[in-house]
C-alpha cells in the first residue's frame, strides 16, 4: 500500500502514534543507561529537556486567567474566577489558585509564560490536534515526531530521548529510531530454572516474523533492566489512585497519572549523569466538558505538586541546573461556557517553560477575548516558535531543519 | 509473502475471532471453525452478577464516602470477572465481537462510575455483536454508559455540549476529516434531550430538555434527533469503509486491506451493514491467509487465550485470585471496562513493553496453578498452547523445565505466543 493510504488507515483508525508503531520502542535497560553515564556521562553544560504533555486540552483561560477583563467574566459566569481568587502575575492576568507553587517558581523568575499559543486551522480533535503537537507538522500528517526527527538528525541513538510513560508518545518517534522507553515501577523476575528459561526466550531467532522477534527483543532488555535495577531501585508498591468523581471528570481523552512518580524517576536519571538530552512525561484528566472548576483546580494542583519539587530539586546540581521543562497541551478551551459549567474543545492555550535556563516573565500577546474566530481564541504565537527556541537553545540542533522550514523563534526566552 | 498452512489457519480462525483454541480444536479443520464460530444459535453463557444500585454519599460523608467507593469496587470486580468468565467459555464469536465493540465505542468505568450501566452497554454490544451495525449504532448514541462518559447528560437547548457528537463522527462512524465544525455543532443540537438521572442506568428522553429547531447537518436541513443524525453519519458513503477498516484493524492486521479487498468487504457490509457477512467475507480473503497478518496479542486476549488453553474459569477463582487476574492485567496494561481513552486501546509494539513482559509472567505463573497440570513434553505444552511450532530458541529455553507448572507459564510467555502469527 501507498504511503498516503497507509497515512490515512492510522489516522483513520485514531493512531497517533503512527510513527511510534511503525518504528517500535526500544525498550532500553538501566544497564545501557547507567552504563552510558559512566563511559559518556551527560556535560554538566548539555542541556535536558523535559516535556509534560497534558492530554484532554487544559483550558488555558482558566489557567493563566484574565480574571479583571469584564468580557472574560461575561463569558463564563459560573466558571469565571474572581480577581481576588487568582495569584496575580501582572498584566491583568493571574494564575489558576491550584498553582501555589509555580507562582513561588514565577516570583523567583524561573517561570516563562508563553501565551495565546496555538497553531494555523485549529482542529477541534483530541486526536489530530495532539498528533499536530507531537509531529510539529500543521499541515498533513506526518509519520515522526518533532523529538524523533531530532534523534534521527543526532545519530539515531534511542538514549538521547526516554519517555517514562507505559506507551511511547508519537513525539518520540523517528523515522529511524524511537525514544527509549522506561516504566516507572519496579521489575522483579523470579529466579532459578523459570528464571534462566524466560531469560532464554529473549534471544533472537533467525528468521522470525517481525512481531515476534519484537517480542523477543523486549524480553532481552527486560533482563538487562533487571540485573542493573535488582528490582529494588524503585520497586513502589502500586498506589491507589484517589480515584473520586471529581477527579476522573475530564478523563475520556487519555493521558498518564501519577505525575510526580513520573519526575522523580526523570530526576534521579539527569542526577546520575545519564546522557539522556529529552524526556517525556504526561499527566491526562484535562478534558472538562462538565463541571470544570473542581476537576481543572485538582489537576493543576497535581501538576503543581509534582513540578515544583521537580524544579526546585534540579536547581541544587550542576546537572539540573541544564534542565528546561516545557509544558503544553493539544488545545484551549472555548471562551463561552458550554451550560454544563464546563467548556468544549477549543484553540490558543498558554504554554509553560520553568528552570534555571529560563529567563522568567510572560512572552506572547494575550489573545483577545472580544476579537474570536468563530468563538474561539486566535492564536498570537505558533507553536512551533517555541520548539525552534527549545531545540536550538536546549538541543543545540538545526531546528529550521527538523522543523520542516520554520525558523520562528521566541527571543529571550532562555538565558544565553 | 506467503500464506499460512491449513492447520495454522484455523488456529488464526480461533485467535481473531475467538480468544484463542482449546486443546484439540485446531484438529477438526477451518470448515468446521467457521461453523463452530459463526454459528447464529444463541449461547446461554453465565447470567450477568445481580448488581444493586449503590447508595449516594452525601456531601462531605468522608466515611459514607469509602463505602461507596468499596461498593462500587466489588461490582466492577464482580462485572469483569463475569465477562472474562463468558470470554474463557464463549463457543462463538460473539464474546470476541463484544470485546471488539467496547475497544470501538471504547467508554471507562473510570468516569461513567456506573457499573450498572457498564453492564447494560455490554448487553447491547453482545446483543448486536454480528448484528447490524445500524442498530448498535442506534443503541449507542443514547447509551446511559456513553451519555455519561462523553458529557451528554449536559448537553440540552441552548447549551450545547459537544463531546459526544465529536467523537460519535470521529472514532465510532466515519473517521477524522469527513465533518465540518459545523457538523459538529449542529449534530449536537440533534443530540439534546437525551439524559440519566444520577441514581439510575437507563437513559431517557426528556422533551423540554431537547431543541426542536431545525438543524443542518452535512448540508442537509431537518428536526434531525440523535437517531436521524447516527442514520445521517451511517449514510455518508465513506462510513462503510471506516467500520469496516476498523474490523479490519483488530481481527487481520495492522496493514490496511487492499483496495479490492475492501471493495468485497464494503459489499459484503452492504446497506444492511451486516457485520456478520463482513466476518465471513473476511475469512475468505486470501489476505486473512498471509505470513505477514501477525498481530501482537492484546492483554486481555492473550489472558484469556491462556485459561481456554487451561480449561480455568474465572468464575471459580476465590476473590482474591480474581483481584490478581484483574491487577495482572493492569500491568499489562489492559482492564475489561477500563480503556485508556475513548479512542480506544493501542496495538502491536506498544504491549510488548519491559514492565509488560514482567506482569505477563507473574500472570501466567497464578493462572497455571489454577489449573489441573500433568506431566507435558516441550512439544506437549506446543499442543495445549496451540502454537503452530515452536521456534529452536524456544525449545531451547524450555528444555530445562520438568515441572507442568512452571513449563507451562513460561510458555505461554513465548514470543510464539504473545503473537497471534
Amino acid at each position: 500500500m501507498d504511503n498516503l493510504t497507509r497515512r490515512r488507515f492510522l489516522t483513520m483508525s485514531g493512531a497517533t502514534a503512527a510513527g511510534a508503531l511503525a518504528v517500535g520502542a526500544t525498550q532500553v535497560s538501566w544497564s545501557d543507561l547507567m552504563g552510558a553515564a559512566v563511559e559518556n556521562p551527560l556535560q554538566s553544560e548539555d542541556s535536558v529537556l523535559v516535556v509534560v504533555t497534558l492530554y484532554g486540552g487544559n483550558d488555558g483561560l482558566n489557567t493563566v486567567v484574565p480574571a479583571g477583563d469584564p468580557e472574560y467574566q461575561k463569558a463564563r459566569p459560573d466558571l469565571a474566577y474572581e480577581q481576588n481568587e487568582v495569584l496575580d502575575l501582572g498584566d491583568g492576568l493571574g494564575l489558576n489558585p491550584g498553582l501555589k507553587g509555580l507562582k513561588g517558581l514565577w516570583d523567583d523568575k524561573a517561570l516563562a509564560i508563553v501565551r495565546g499559543v496555538g497553531y494555523p486551522q485549529p482542529d477541534r480533535s483530541h486526536f489530530r490536534s495532539m498528533a499536530i503537537w507531537q509531529t510539529a507538522a500543521p499541515k498533513s500528517p506526518v509519520p515522526t515526531g518533532w523529538l524523533g526527527r531530532w534523534l534521527d538528525a543526532t545519530g539515531a541513538d534511542p538514549l538521547h530521548a526516554v519517555s517514562v510513560e507505559p506507551t511511547l508518545p508519537p513525539l518520540l518517534a523517528g523515522a529511524t529510531t524511537a525514544a527509549a522507553s522506561l516504566p516507572v515501577r519496579g521489575l522483579k523476575l523470579p529466579s532459578g530454572k523459570v528464571g534462566t528459561a524466560f531469560a532464554a526466550l529473549g534471544k533472537p531467532s533467525p528468521g522470525e516474523e517481525h512481531w515476534q522477534a519484537q517480542a523477543a527483543k523486549s524480553l532481552g532488555d527486560l533482563q538487562n533492566a533487571v540485573r542493573v535495577l535488582g528490582g529494588a531501585v524503585h520497586d513502589q508498591d502500586e498506589r491507589d489512585d484517589d480515584e473520586d468523581e471529581q477527579k476522573t471528570k475530564g478523563a475520556s481523552a487519555g493521558g498518564g497519572s501519577q505525575l510526580g512518580a513520573q519526575l522523580d524517576l526523570v530526576a534521579g536519571l539527569v542526577e546520575a549523569g545519564v546522557p539522556t538530552r529529552a524526556y517525556s512525561v504526561s499527566l491526562g484528566g484535562f478534558d472538562t466538558h462538565a463541571d470544570e472548576r473542581g476537576t481543572q483546580e485538582r489537576l493543576l494542583a497535581e501538576l503543581d505538586g509534582a513540578l515544583t519539587p521537580f524544579v526546585q530539586r534540579m536547581r541544587k546540581s550542576d546537572r539540573g541546573r541544564q534542565v528546561v521543562v516545557l509544558v503544553y497541551s493539544e488545545f484551549g478551551r472555548r471562551v463561552h461556557a458550554n451550560g454544563s459549567d464546563g467548556t468544549d474543545h477549543g484553540t490558543a492555550g498558554p504554554l509553560f517553560m520553568l528552570g534555571d535556563k529560563v529567563q522568567g516573565g510572560f512572552y506572547g500577546a494575550q489573545p483577545s477575548l472580544t476579537d474570536l474566530a468563530n468563538g474561539d481564541l486566535v492564536a498570537t504565537t505558533d507553536f512551533r516558535d517555541v520548539y525552534g527556541t527549545v531545540l536550538r537553545g536546549v538541543l543545540g540542533a538545526d531546528g529550521e531543519r527538523i522543523l520542516d522550514g520554520h525558523t520562528g523563534n521566541i527571543d529571550g526566552l532562555l538565558k544565553v | 509473502m506467503g500464506e499460512i498452512s491449513e492447520r495454522a489457519a484455523v488456529r488464526r480462525l480461533y485467535d481473531r475471532f475467538g480468544f484463542g483454541p482449546e486443546p484439540g480444536a485446531v484438529d477438526a479443520g477451518f470448515d468446521a471453525a467457521v461453523v463452530r464460530l459463526f454459528g447464529t444459535a444463541a449461547e446461554a453463557g453465565a447470567p450477568p452478577p445481580a448488581l444493586t444500585e449503590l447508595p449516594m454519599a452525601a456531601k462531605g460523608d468522608k466515611e459514607a464516602k469509602k463505602a461507596a467507593n468499596k461498593g462500587r469496587a466489588g461490582q466492577e470486580l464482580a462485572l469483569a470477572t463475569w465477562w472474562l468468565d463468558r470470554m474463557v467459555a464463549g463457543e462463538r464469536a460473539t464474546e470476541r465481537l463484544t470485546w471488539f465493540w467496547h475497544g470501538h465505542f471504547a467508554t471507562s468505568s473510570q468516569k461513567v462510575r456506573s457499573p450498572r450501566s457498564m453492564l447494560a452497554q455490554n448487553q447491547l454490544f453482545r446483543a448486536n455483536a454480528r448484528g447490524s451495525f445500524t442498530e448498535l449504532a442506534h443503541a449507542m448514541i443514547v447509551d446511559a454508559a456513553m451519555i455519561r462518559w462523553l458529557d451528554a447528560n449536559d448537553n440540552r437547548k441552548g447549551s450545547p455540549n459537544e463531546n459526544l457528537a465529536r467523537e460519535f463522527l470521529e472514532l465510532f462512524t466515519l473517521g477524522i476529516g469527513q465533518y465540518t465544525e459545523v457538523d459538529v455543532f449542529e449534530a449536537a443540537r440533534a443530540l439534546t434531550g437525551w439524559t440519566v438521572r444520577r441514581t439510575s442506568a437507563e437513559a431517557r428522553f426528556v422533551p423540554k430538555r431537547y431543541d426542536s429547531d431545525p438543524k443542518t447537518i452535512f448540508g442537509k436541513t431537518g428536526d434531525f434527533d440523535a437517531k436521524a443524525f447516527a442514520d445521517l453519519a451511517l449514510a455518508k458513503p465513506e462510513s462503510a469503509a471506516f467500520v469496516v477498516g476498523r474490523l479490519w484493524f483488530r481481527l487481520v492486521s495492522p496493514t490496511p486491506p487492499s483496495a479490492q479487498t475492501l471493495a468485497r468487504l464494503v459489499a459484503a457490509y452492504g446497506s444492511k451493514r451486516d457485520i456478520q457477512a463482513v466476518l465471513k467475507a473476511i475469512v475468505a480473503e486470501p489476505a486473512f491467509r498471509d505470513t505477514s497478518s501477525a498481530m501482537v496479542k492484546q492483554p486481555v486476549e492473550w489472558a484469556v487465550g491462556l485459561m481456554r488453553a487451561l480449561n480455568v474459569r474465572p468464575a471459580k477463582f476465590d476473590d482474591k485470585t480474581r483481584l490478581k487476574v484483574l491487577a495482572g492485567l493492569r500491568g499489562m496494561g489492559q482492564v475489561p471496562f477500563r480503556p485508556p481513552s475513548v479512542g480506544g486501546w493501542p496495538s502491536g509494539a506498544s504491549w510488548l513493553t519491559t514492565s509488560a513482559g514482567v506482569a505477563r509472567l507473574q500472570l501466567a505463573q497464578l493462572l497455571v496453578k489454577q489449573a489441573q497440570l500433568e506431566k507435558l513434553s516441550v512439544d506437549g505444552v506446543r499442543v495445549l498452547l496451540g502454537v503452530d511450532a515452536w521456534s529452536a530458541r524456544t525449545k531451547d529455553a524450555l528444555a530445562g523445565l520438568t515441572d507442568p507448572a512452571q513449563l507451562t507459564a513460561v510458555a505461554a510467555c513465548a514470543p510464539e505466543y504473545v503473537v497471534s502469527g
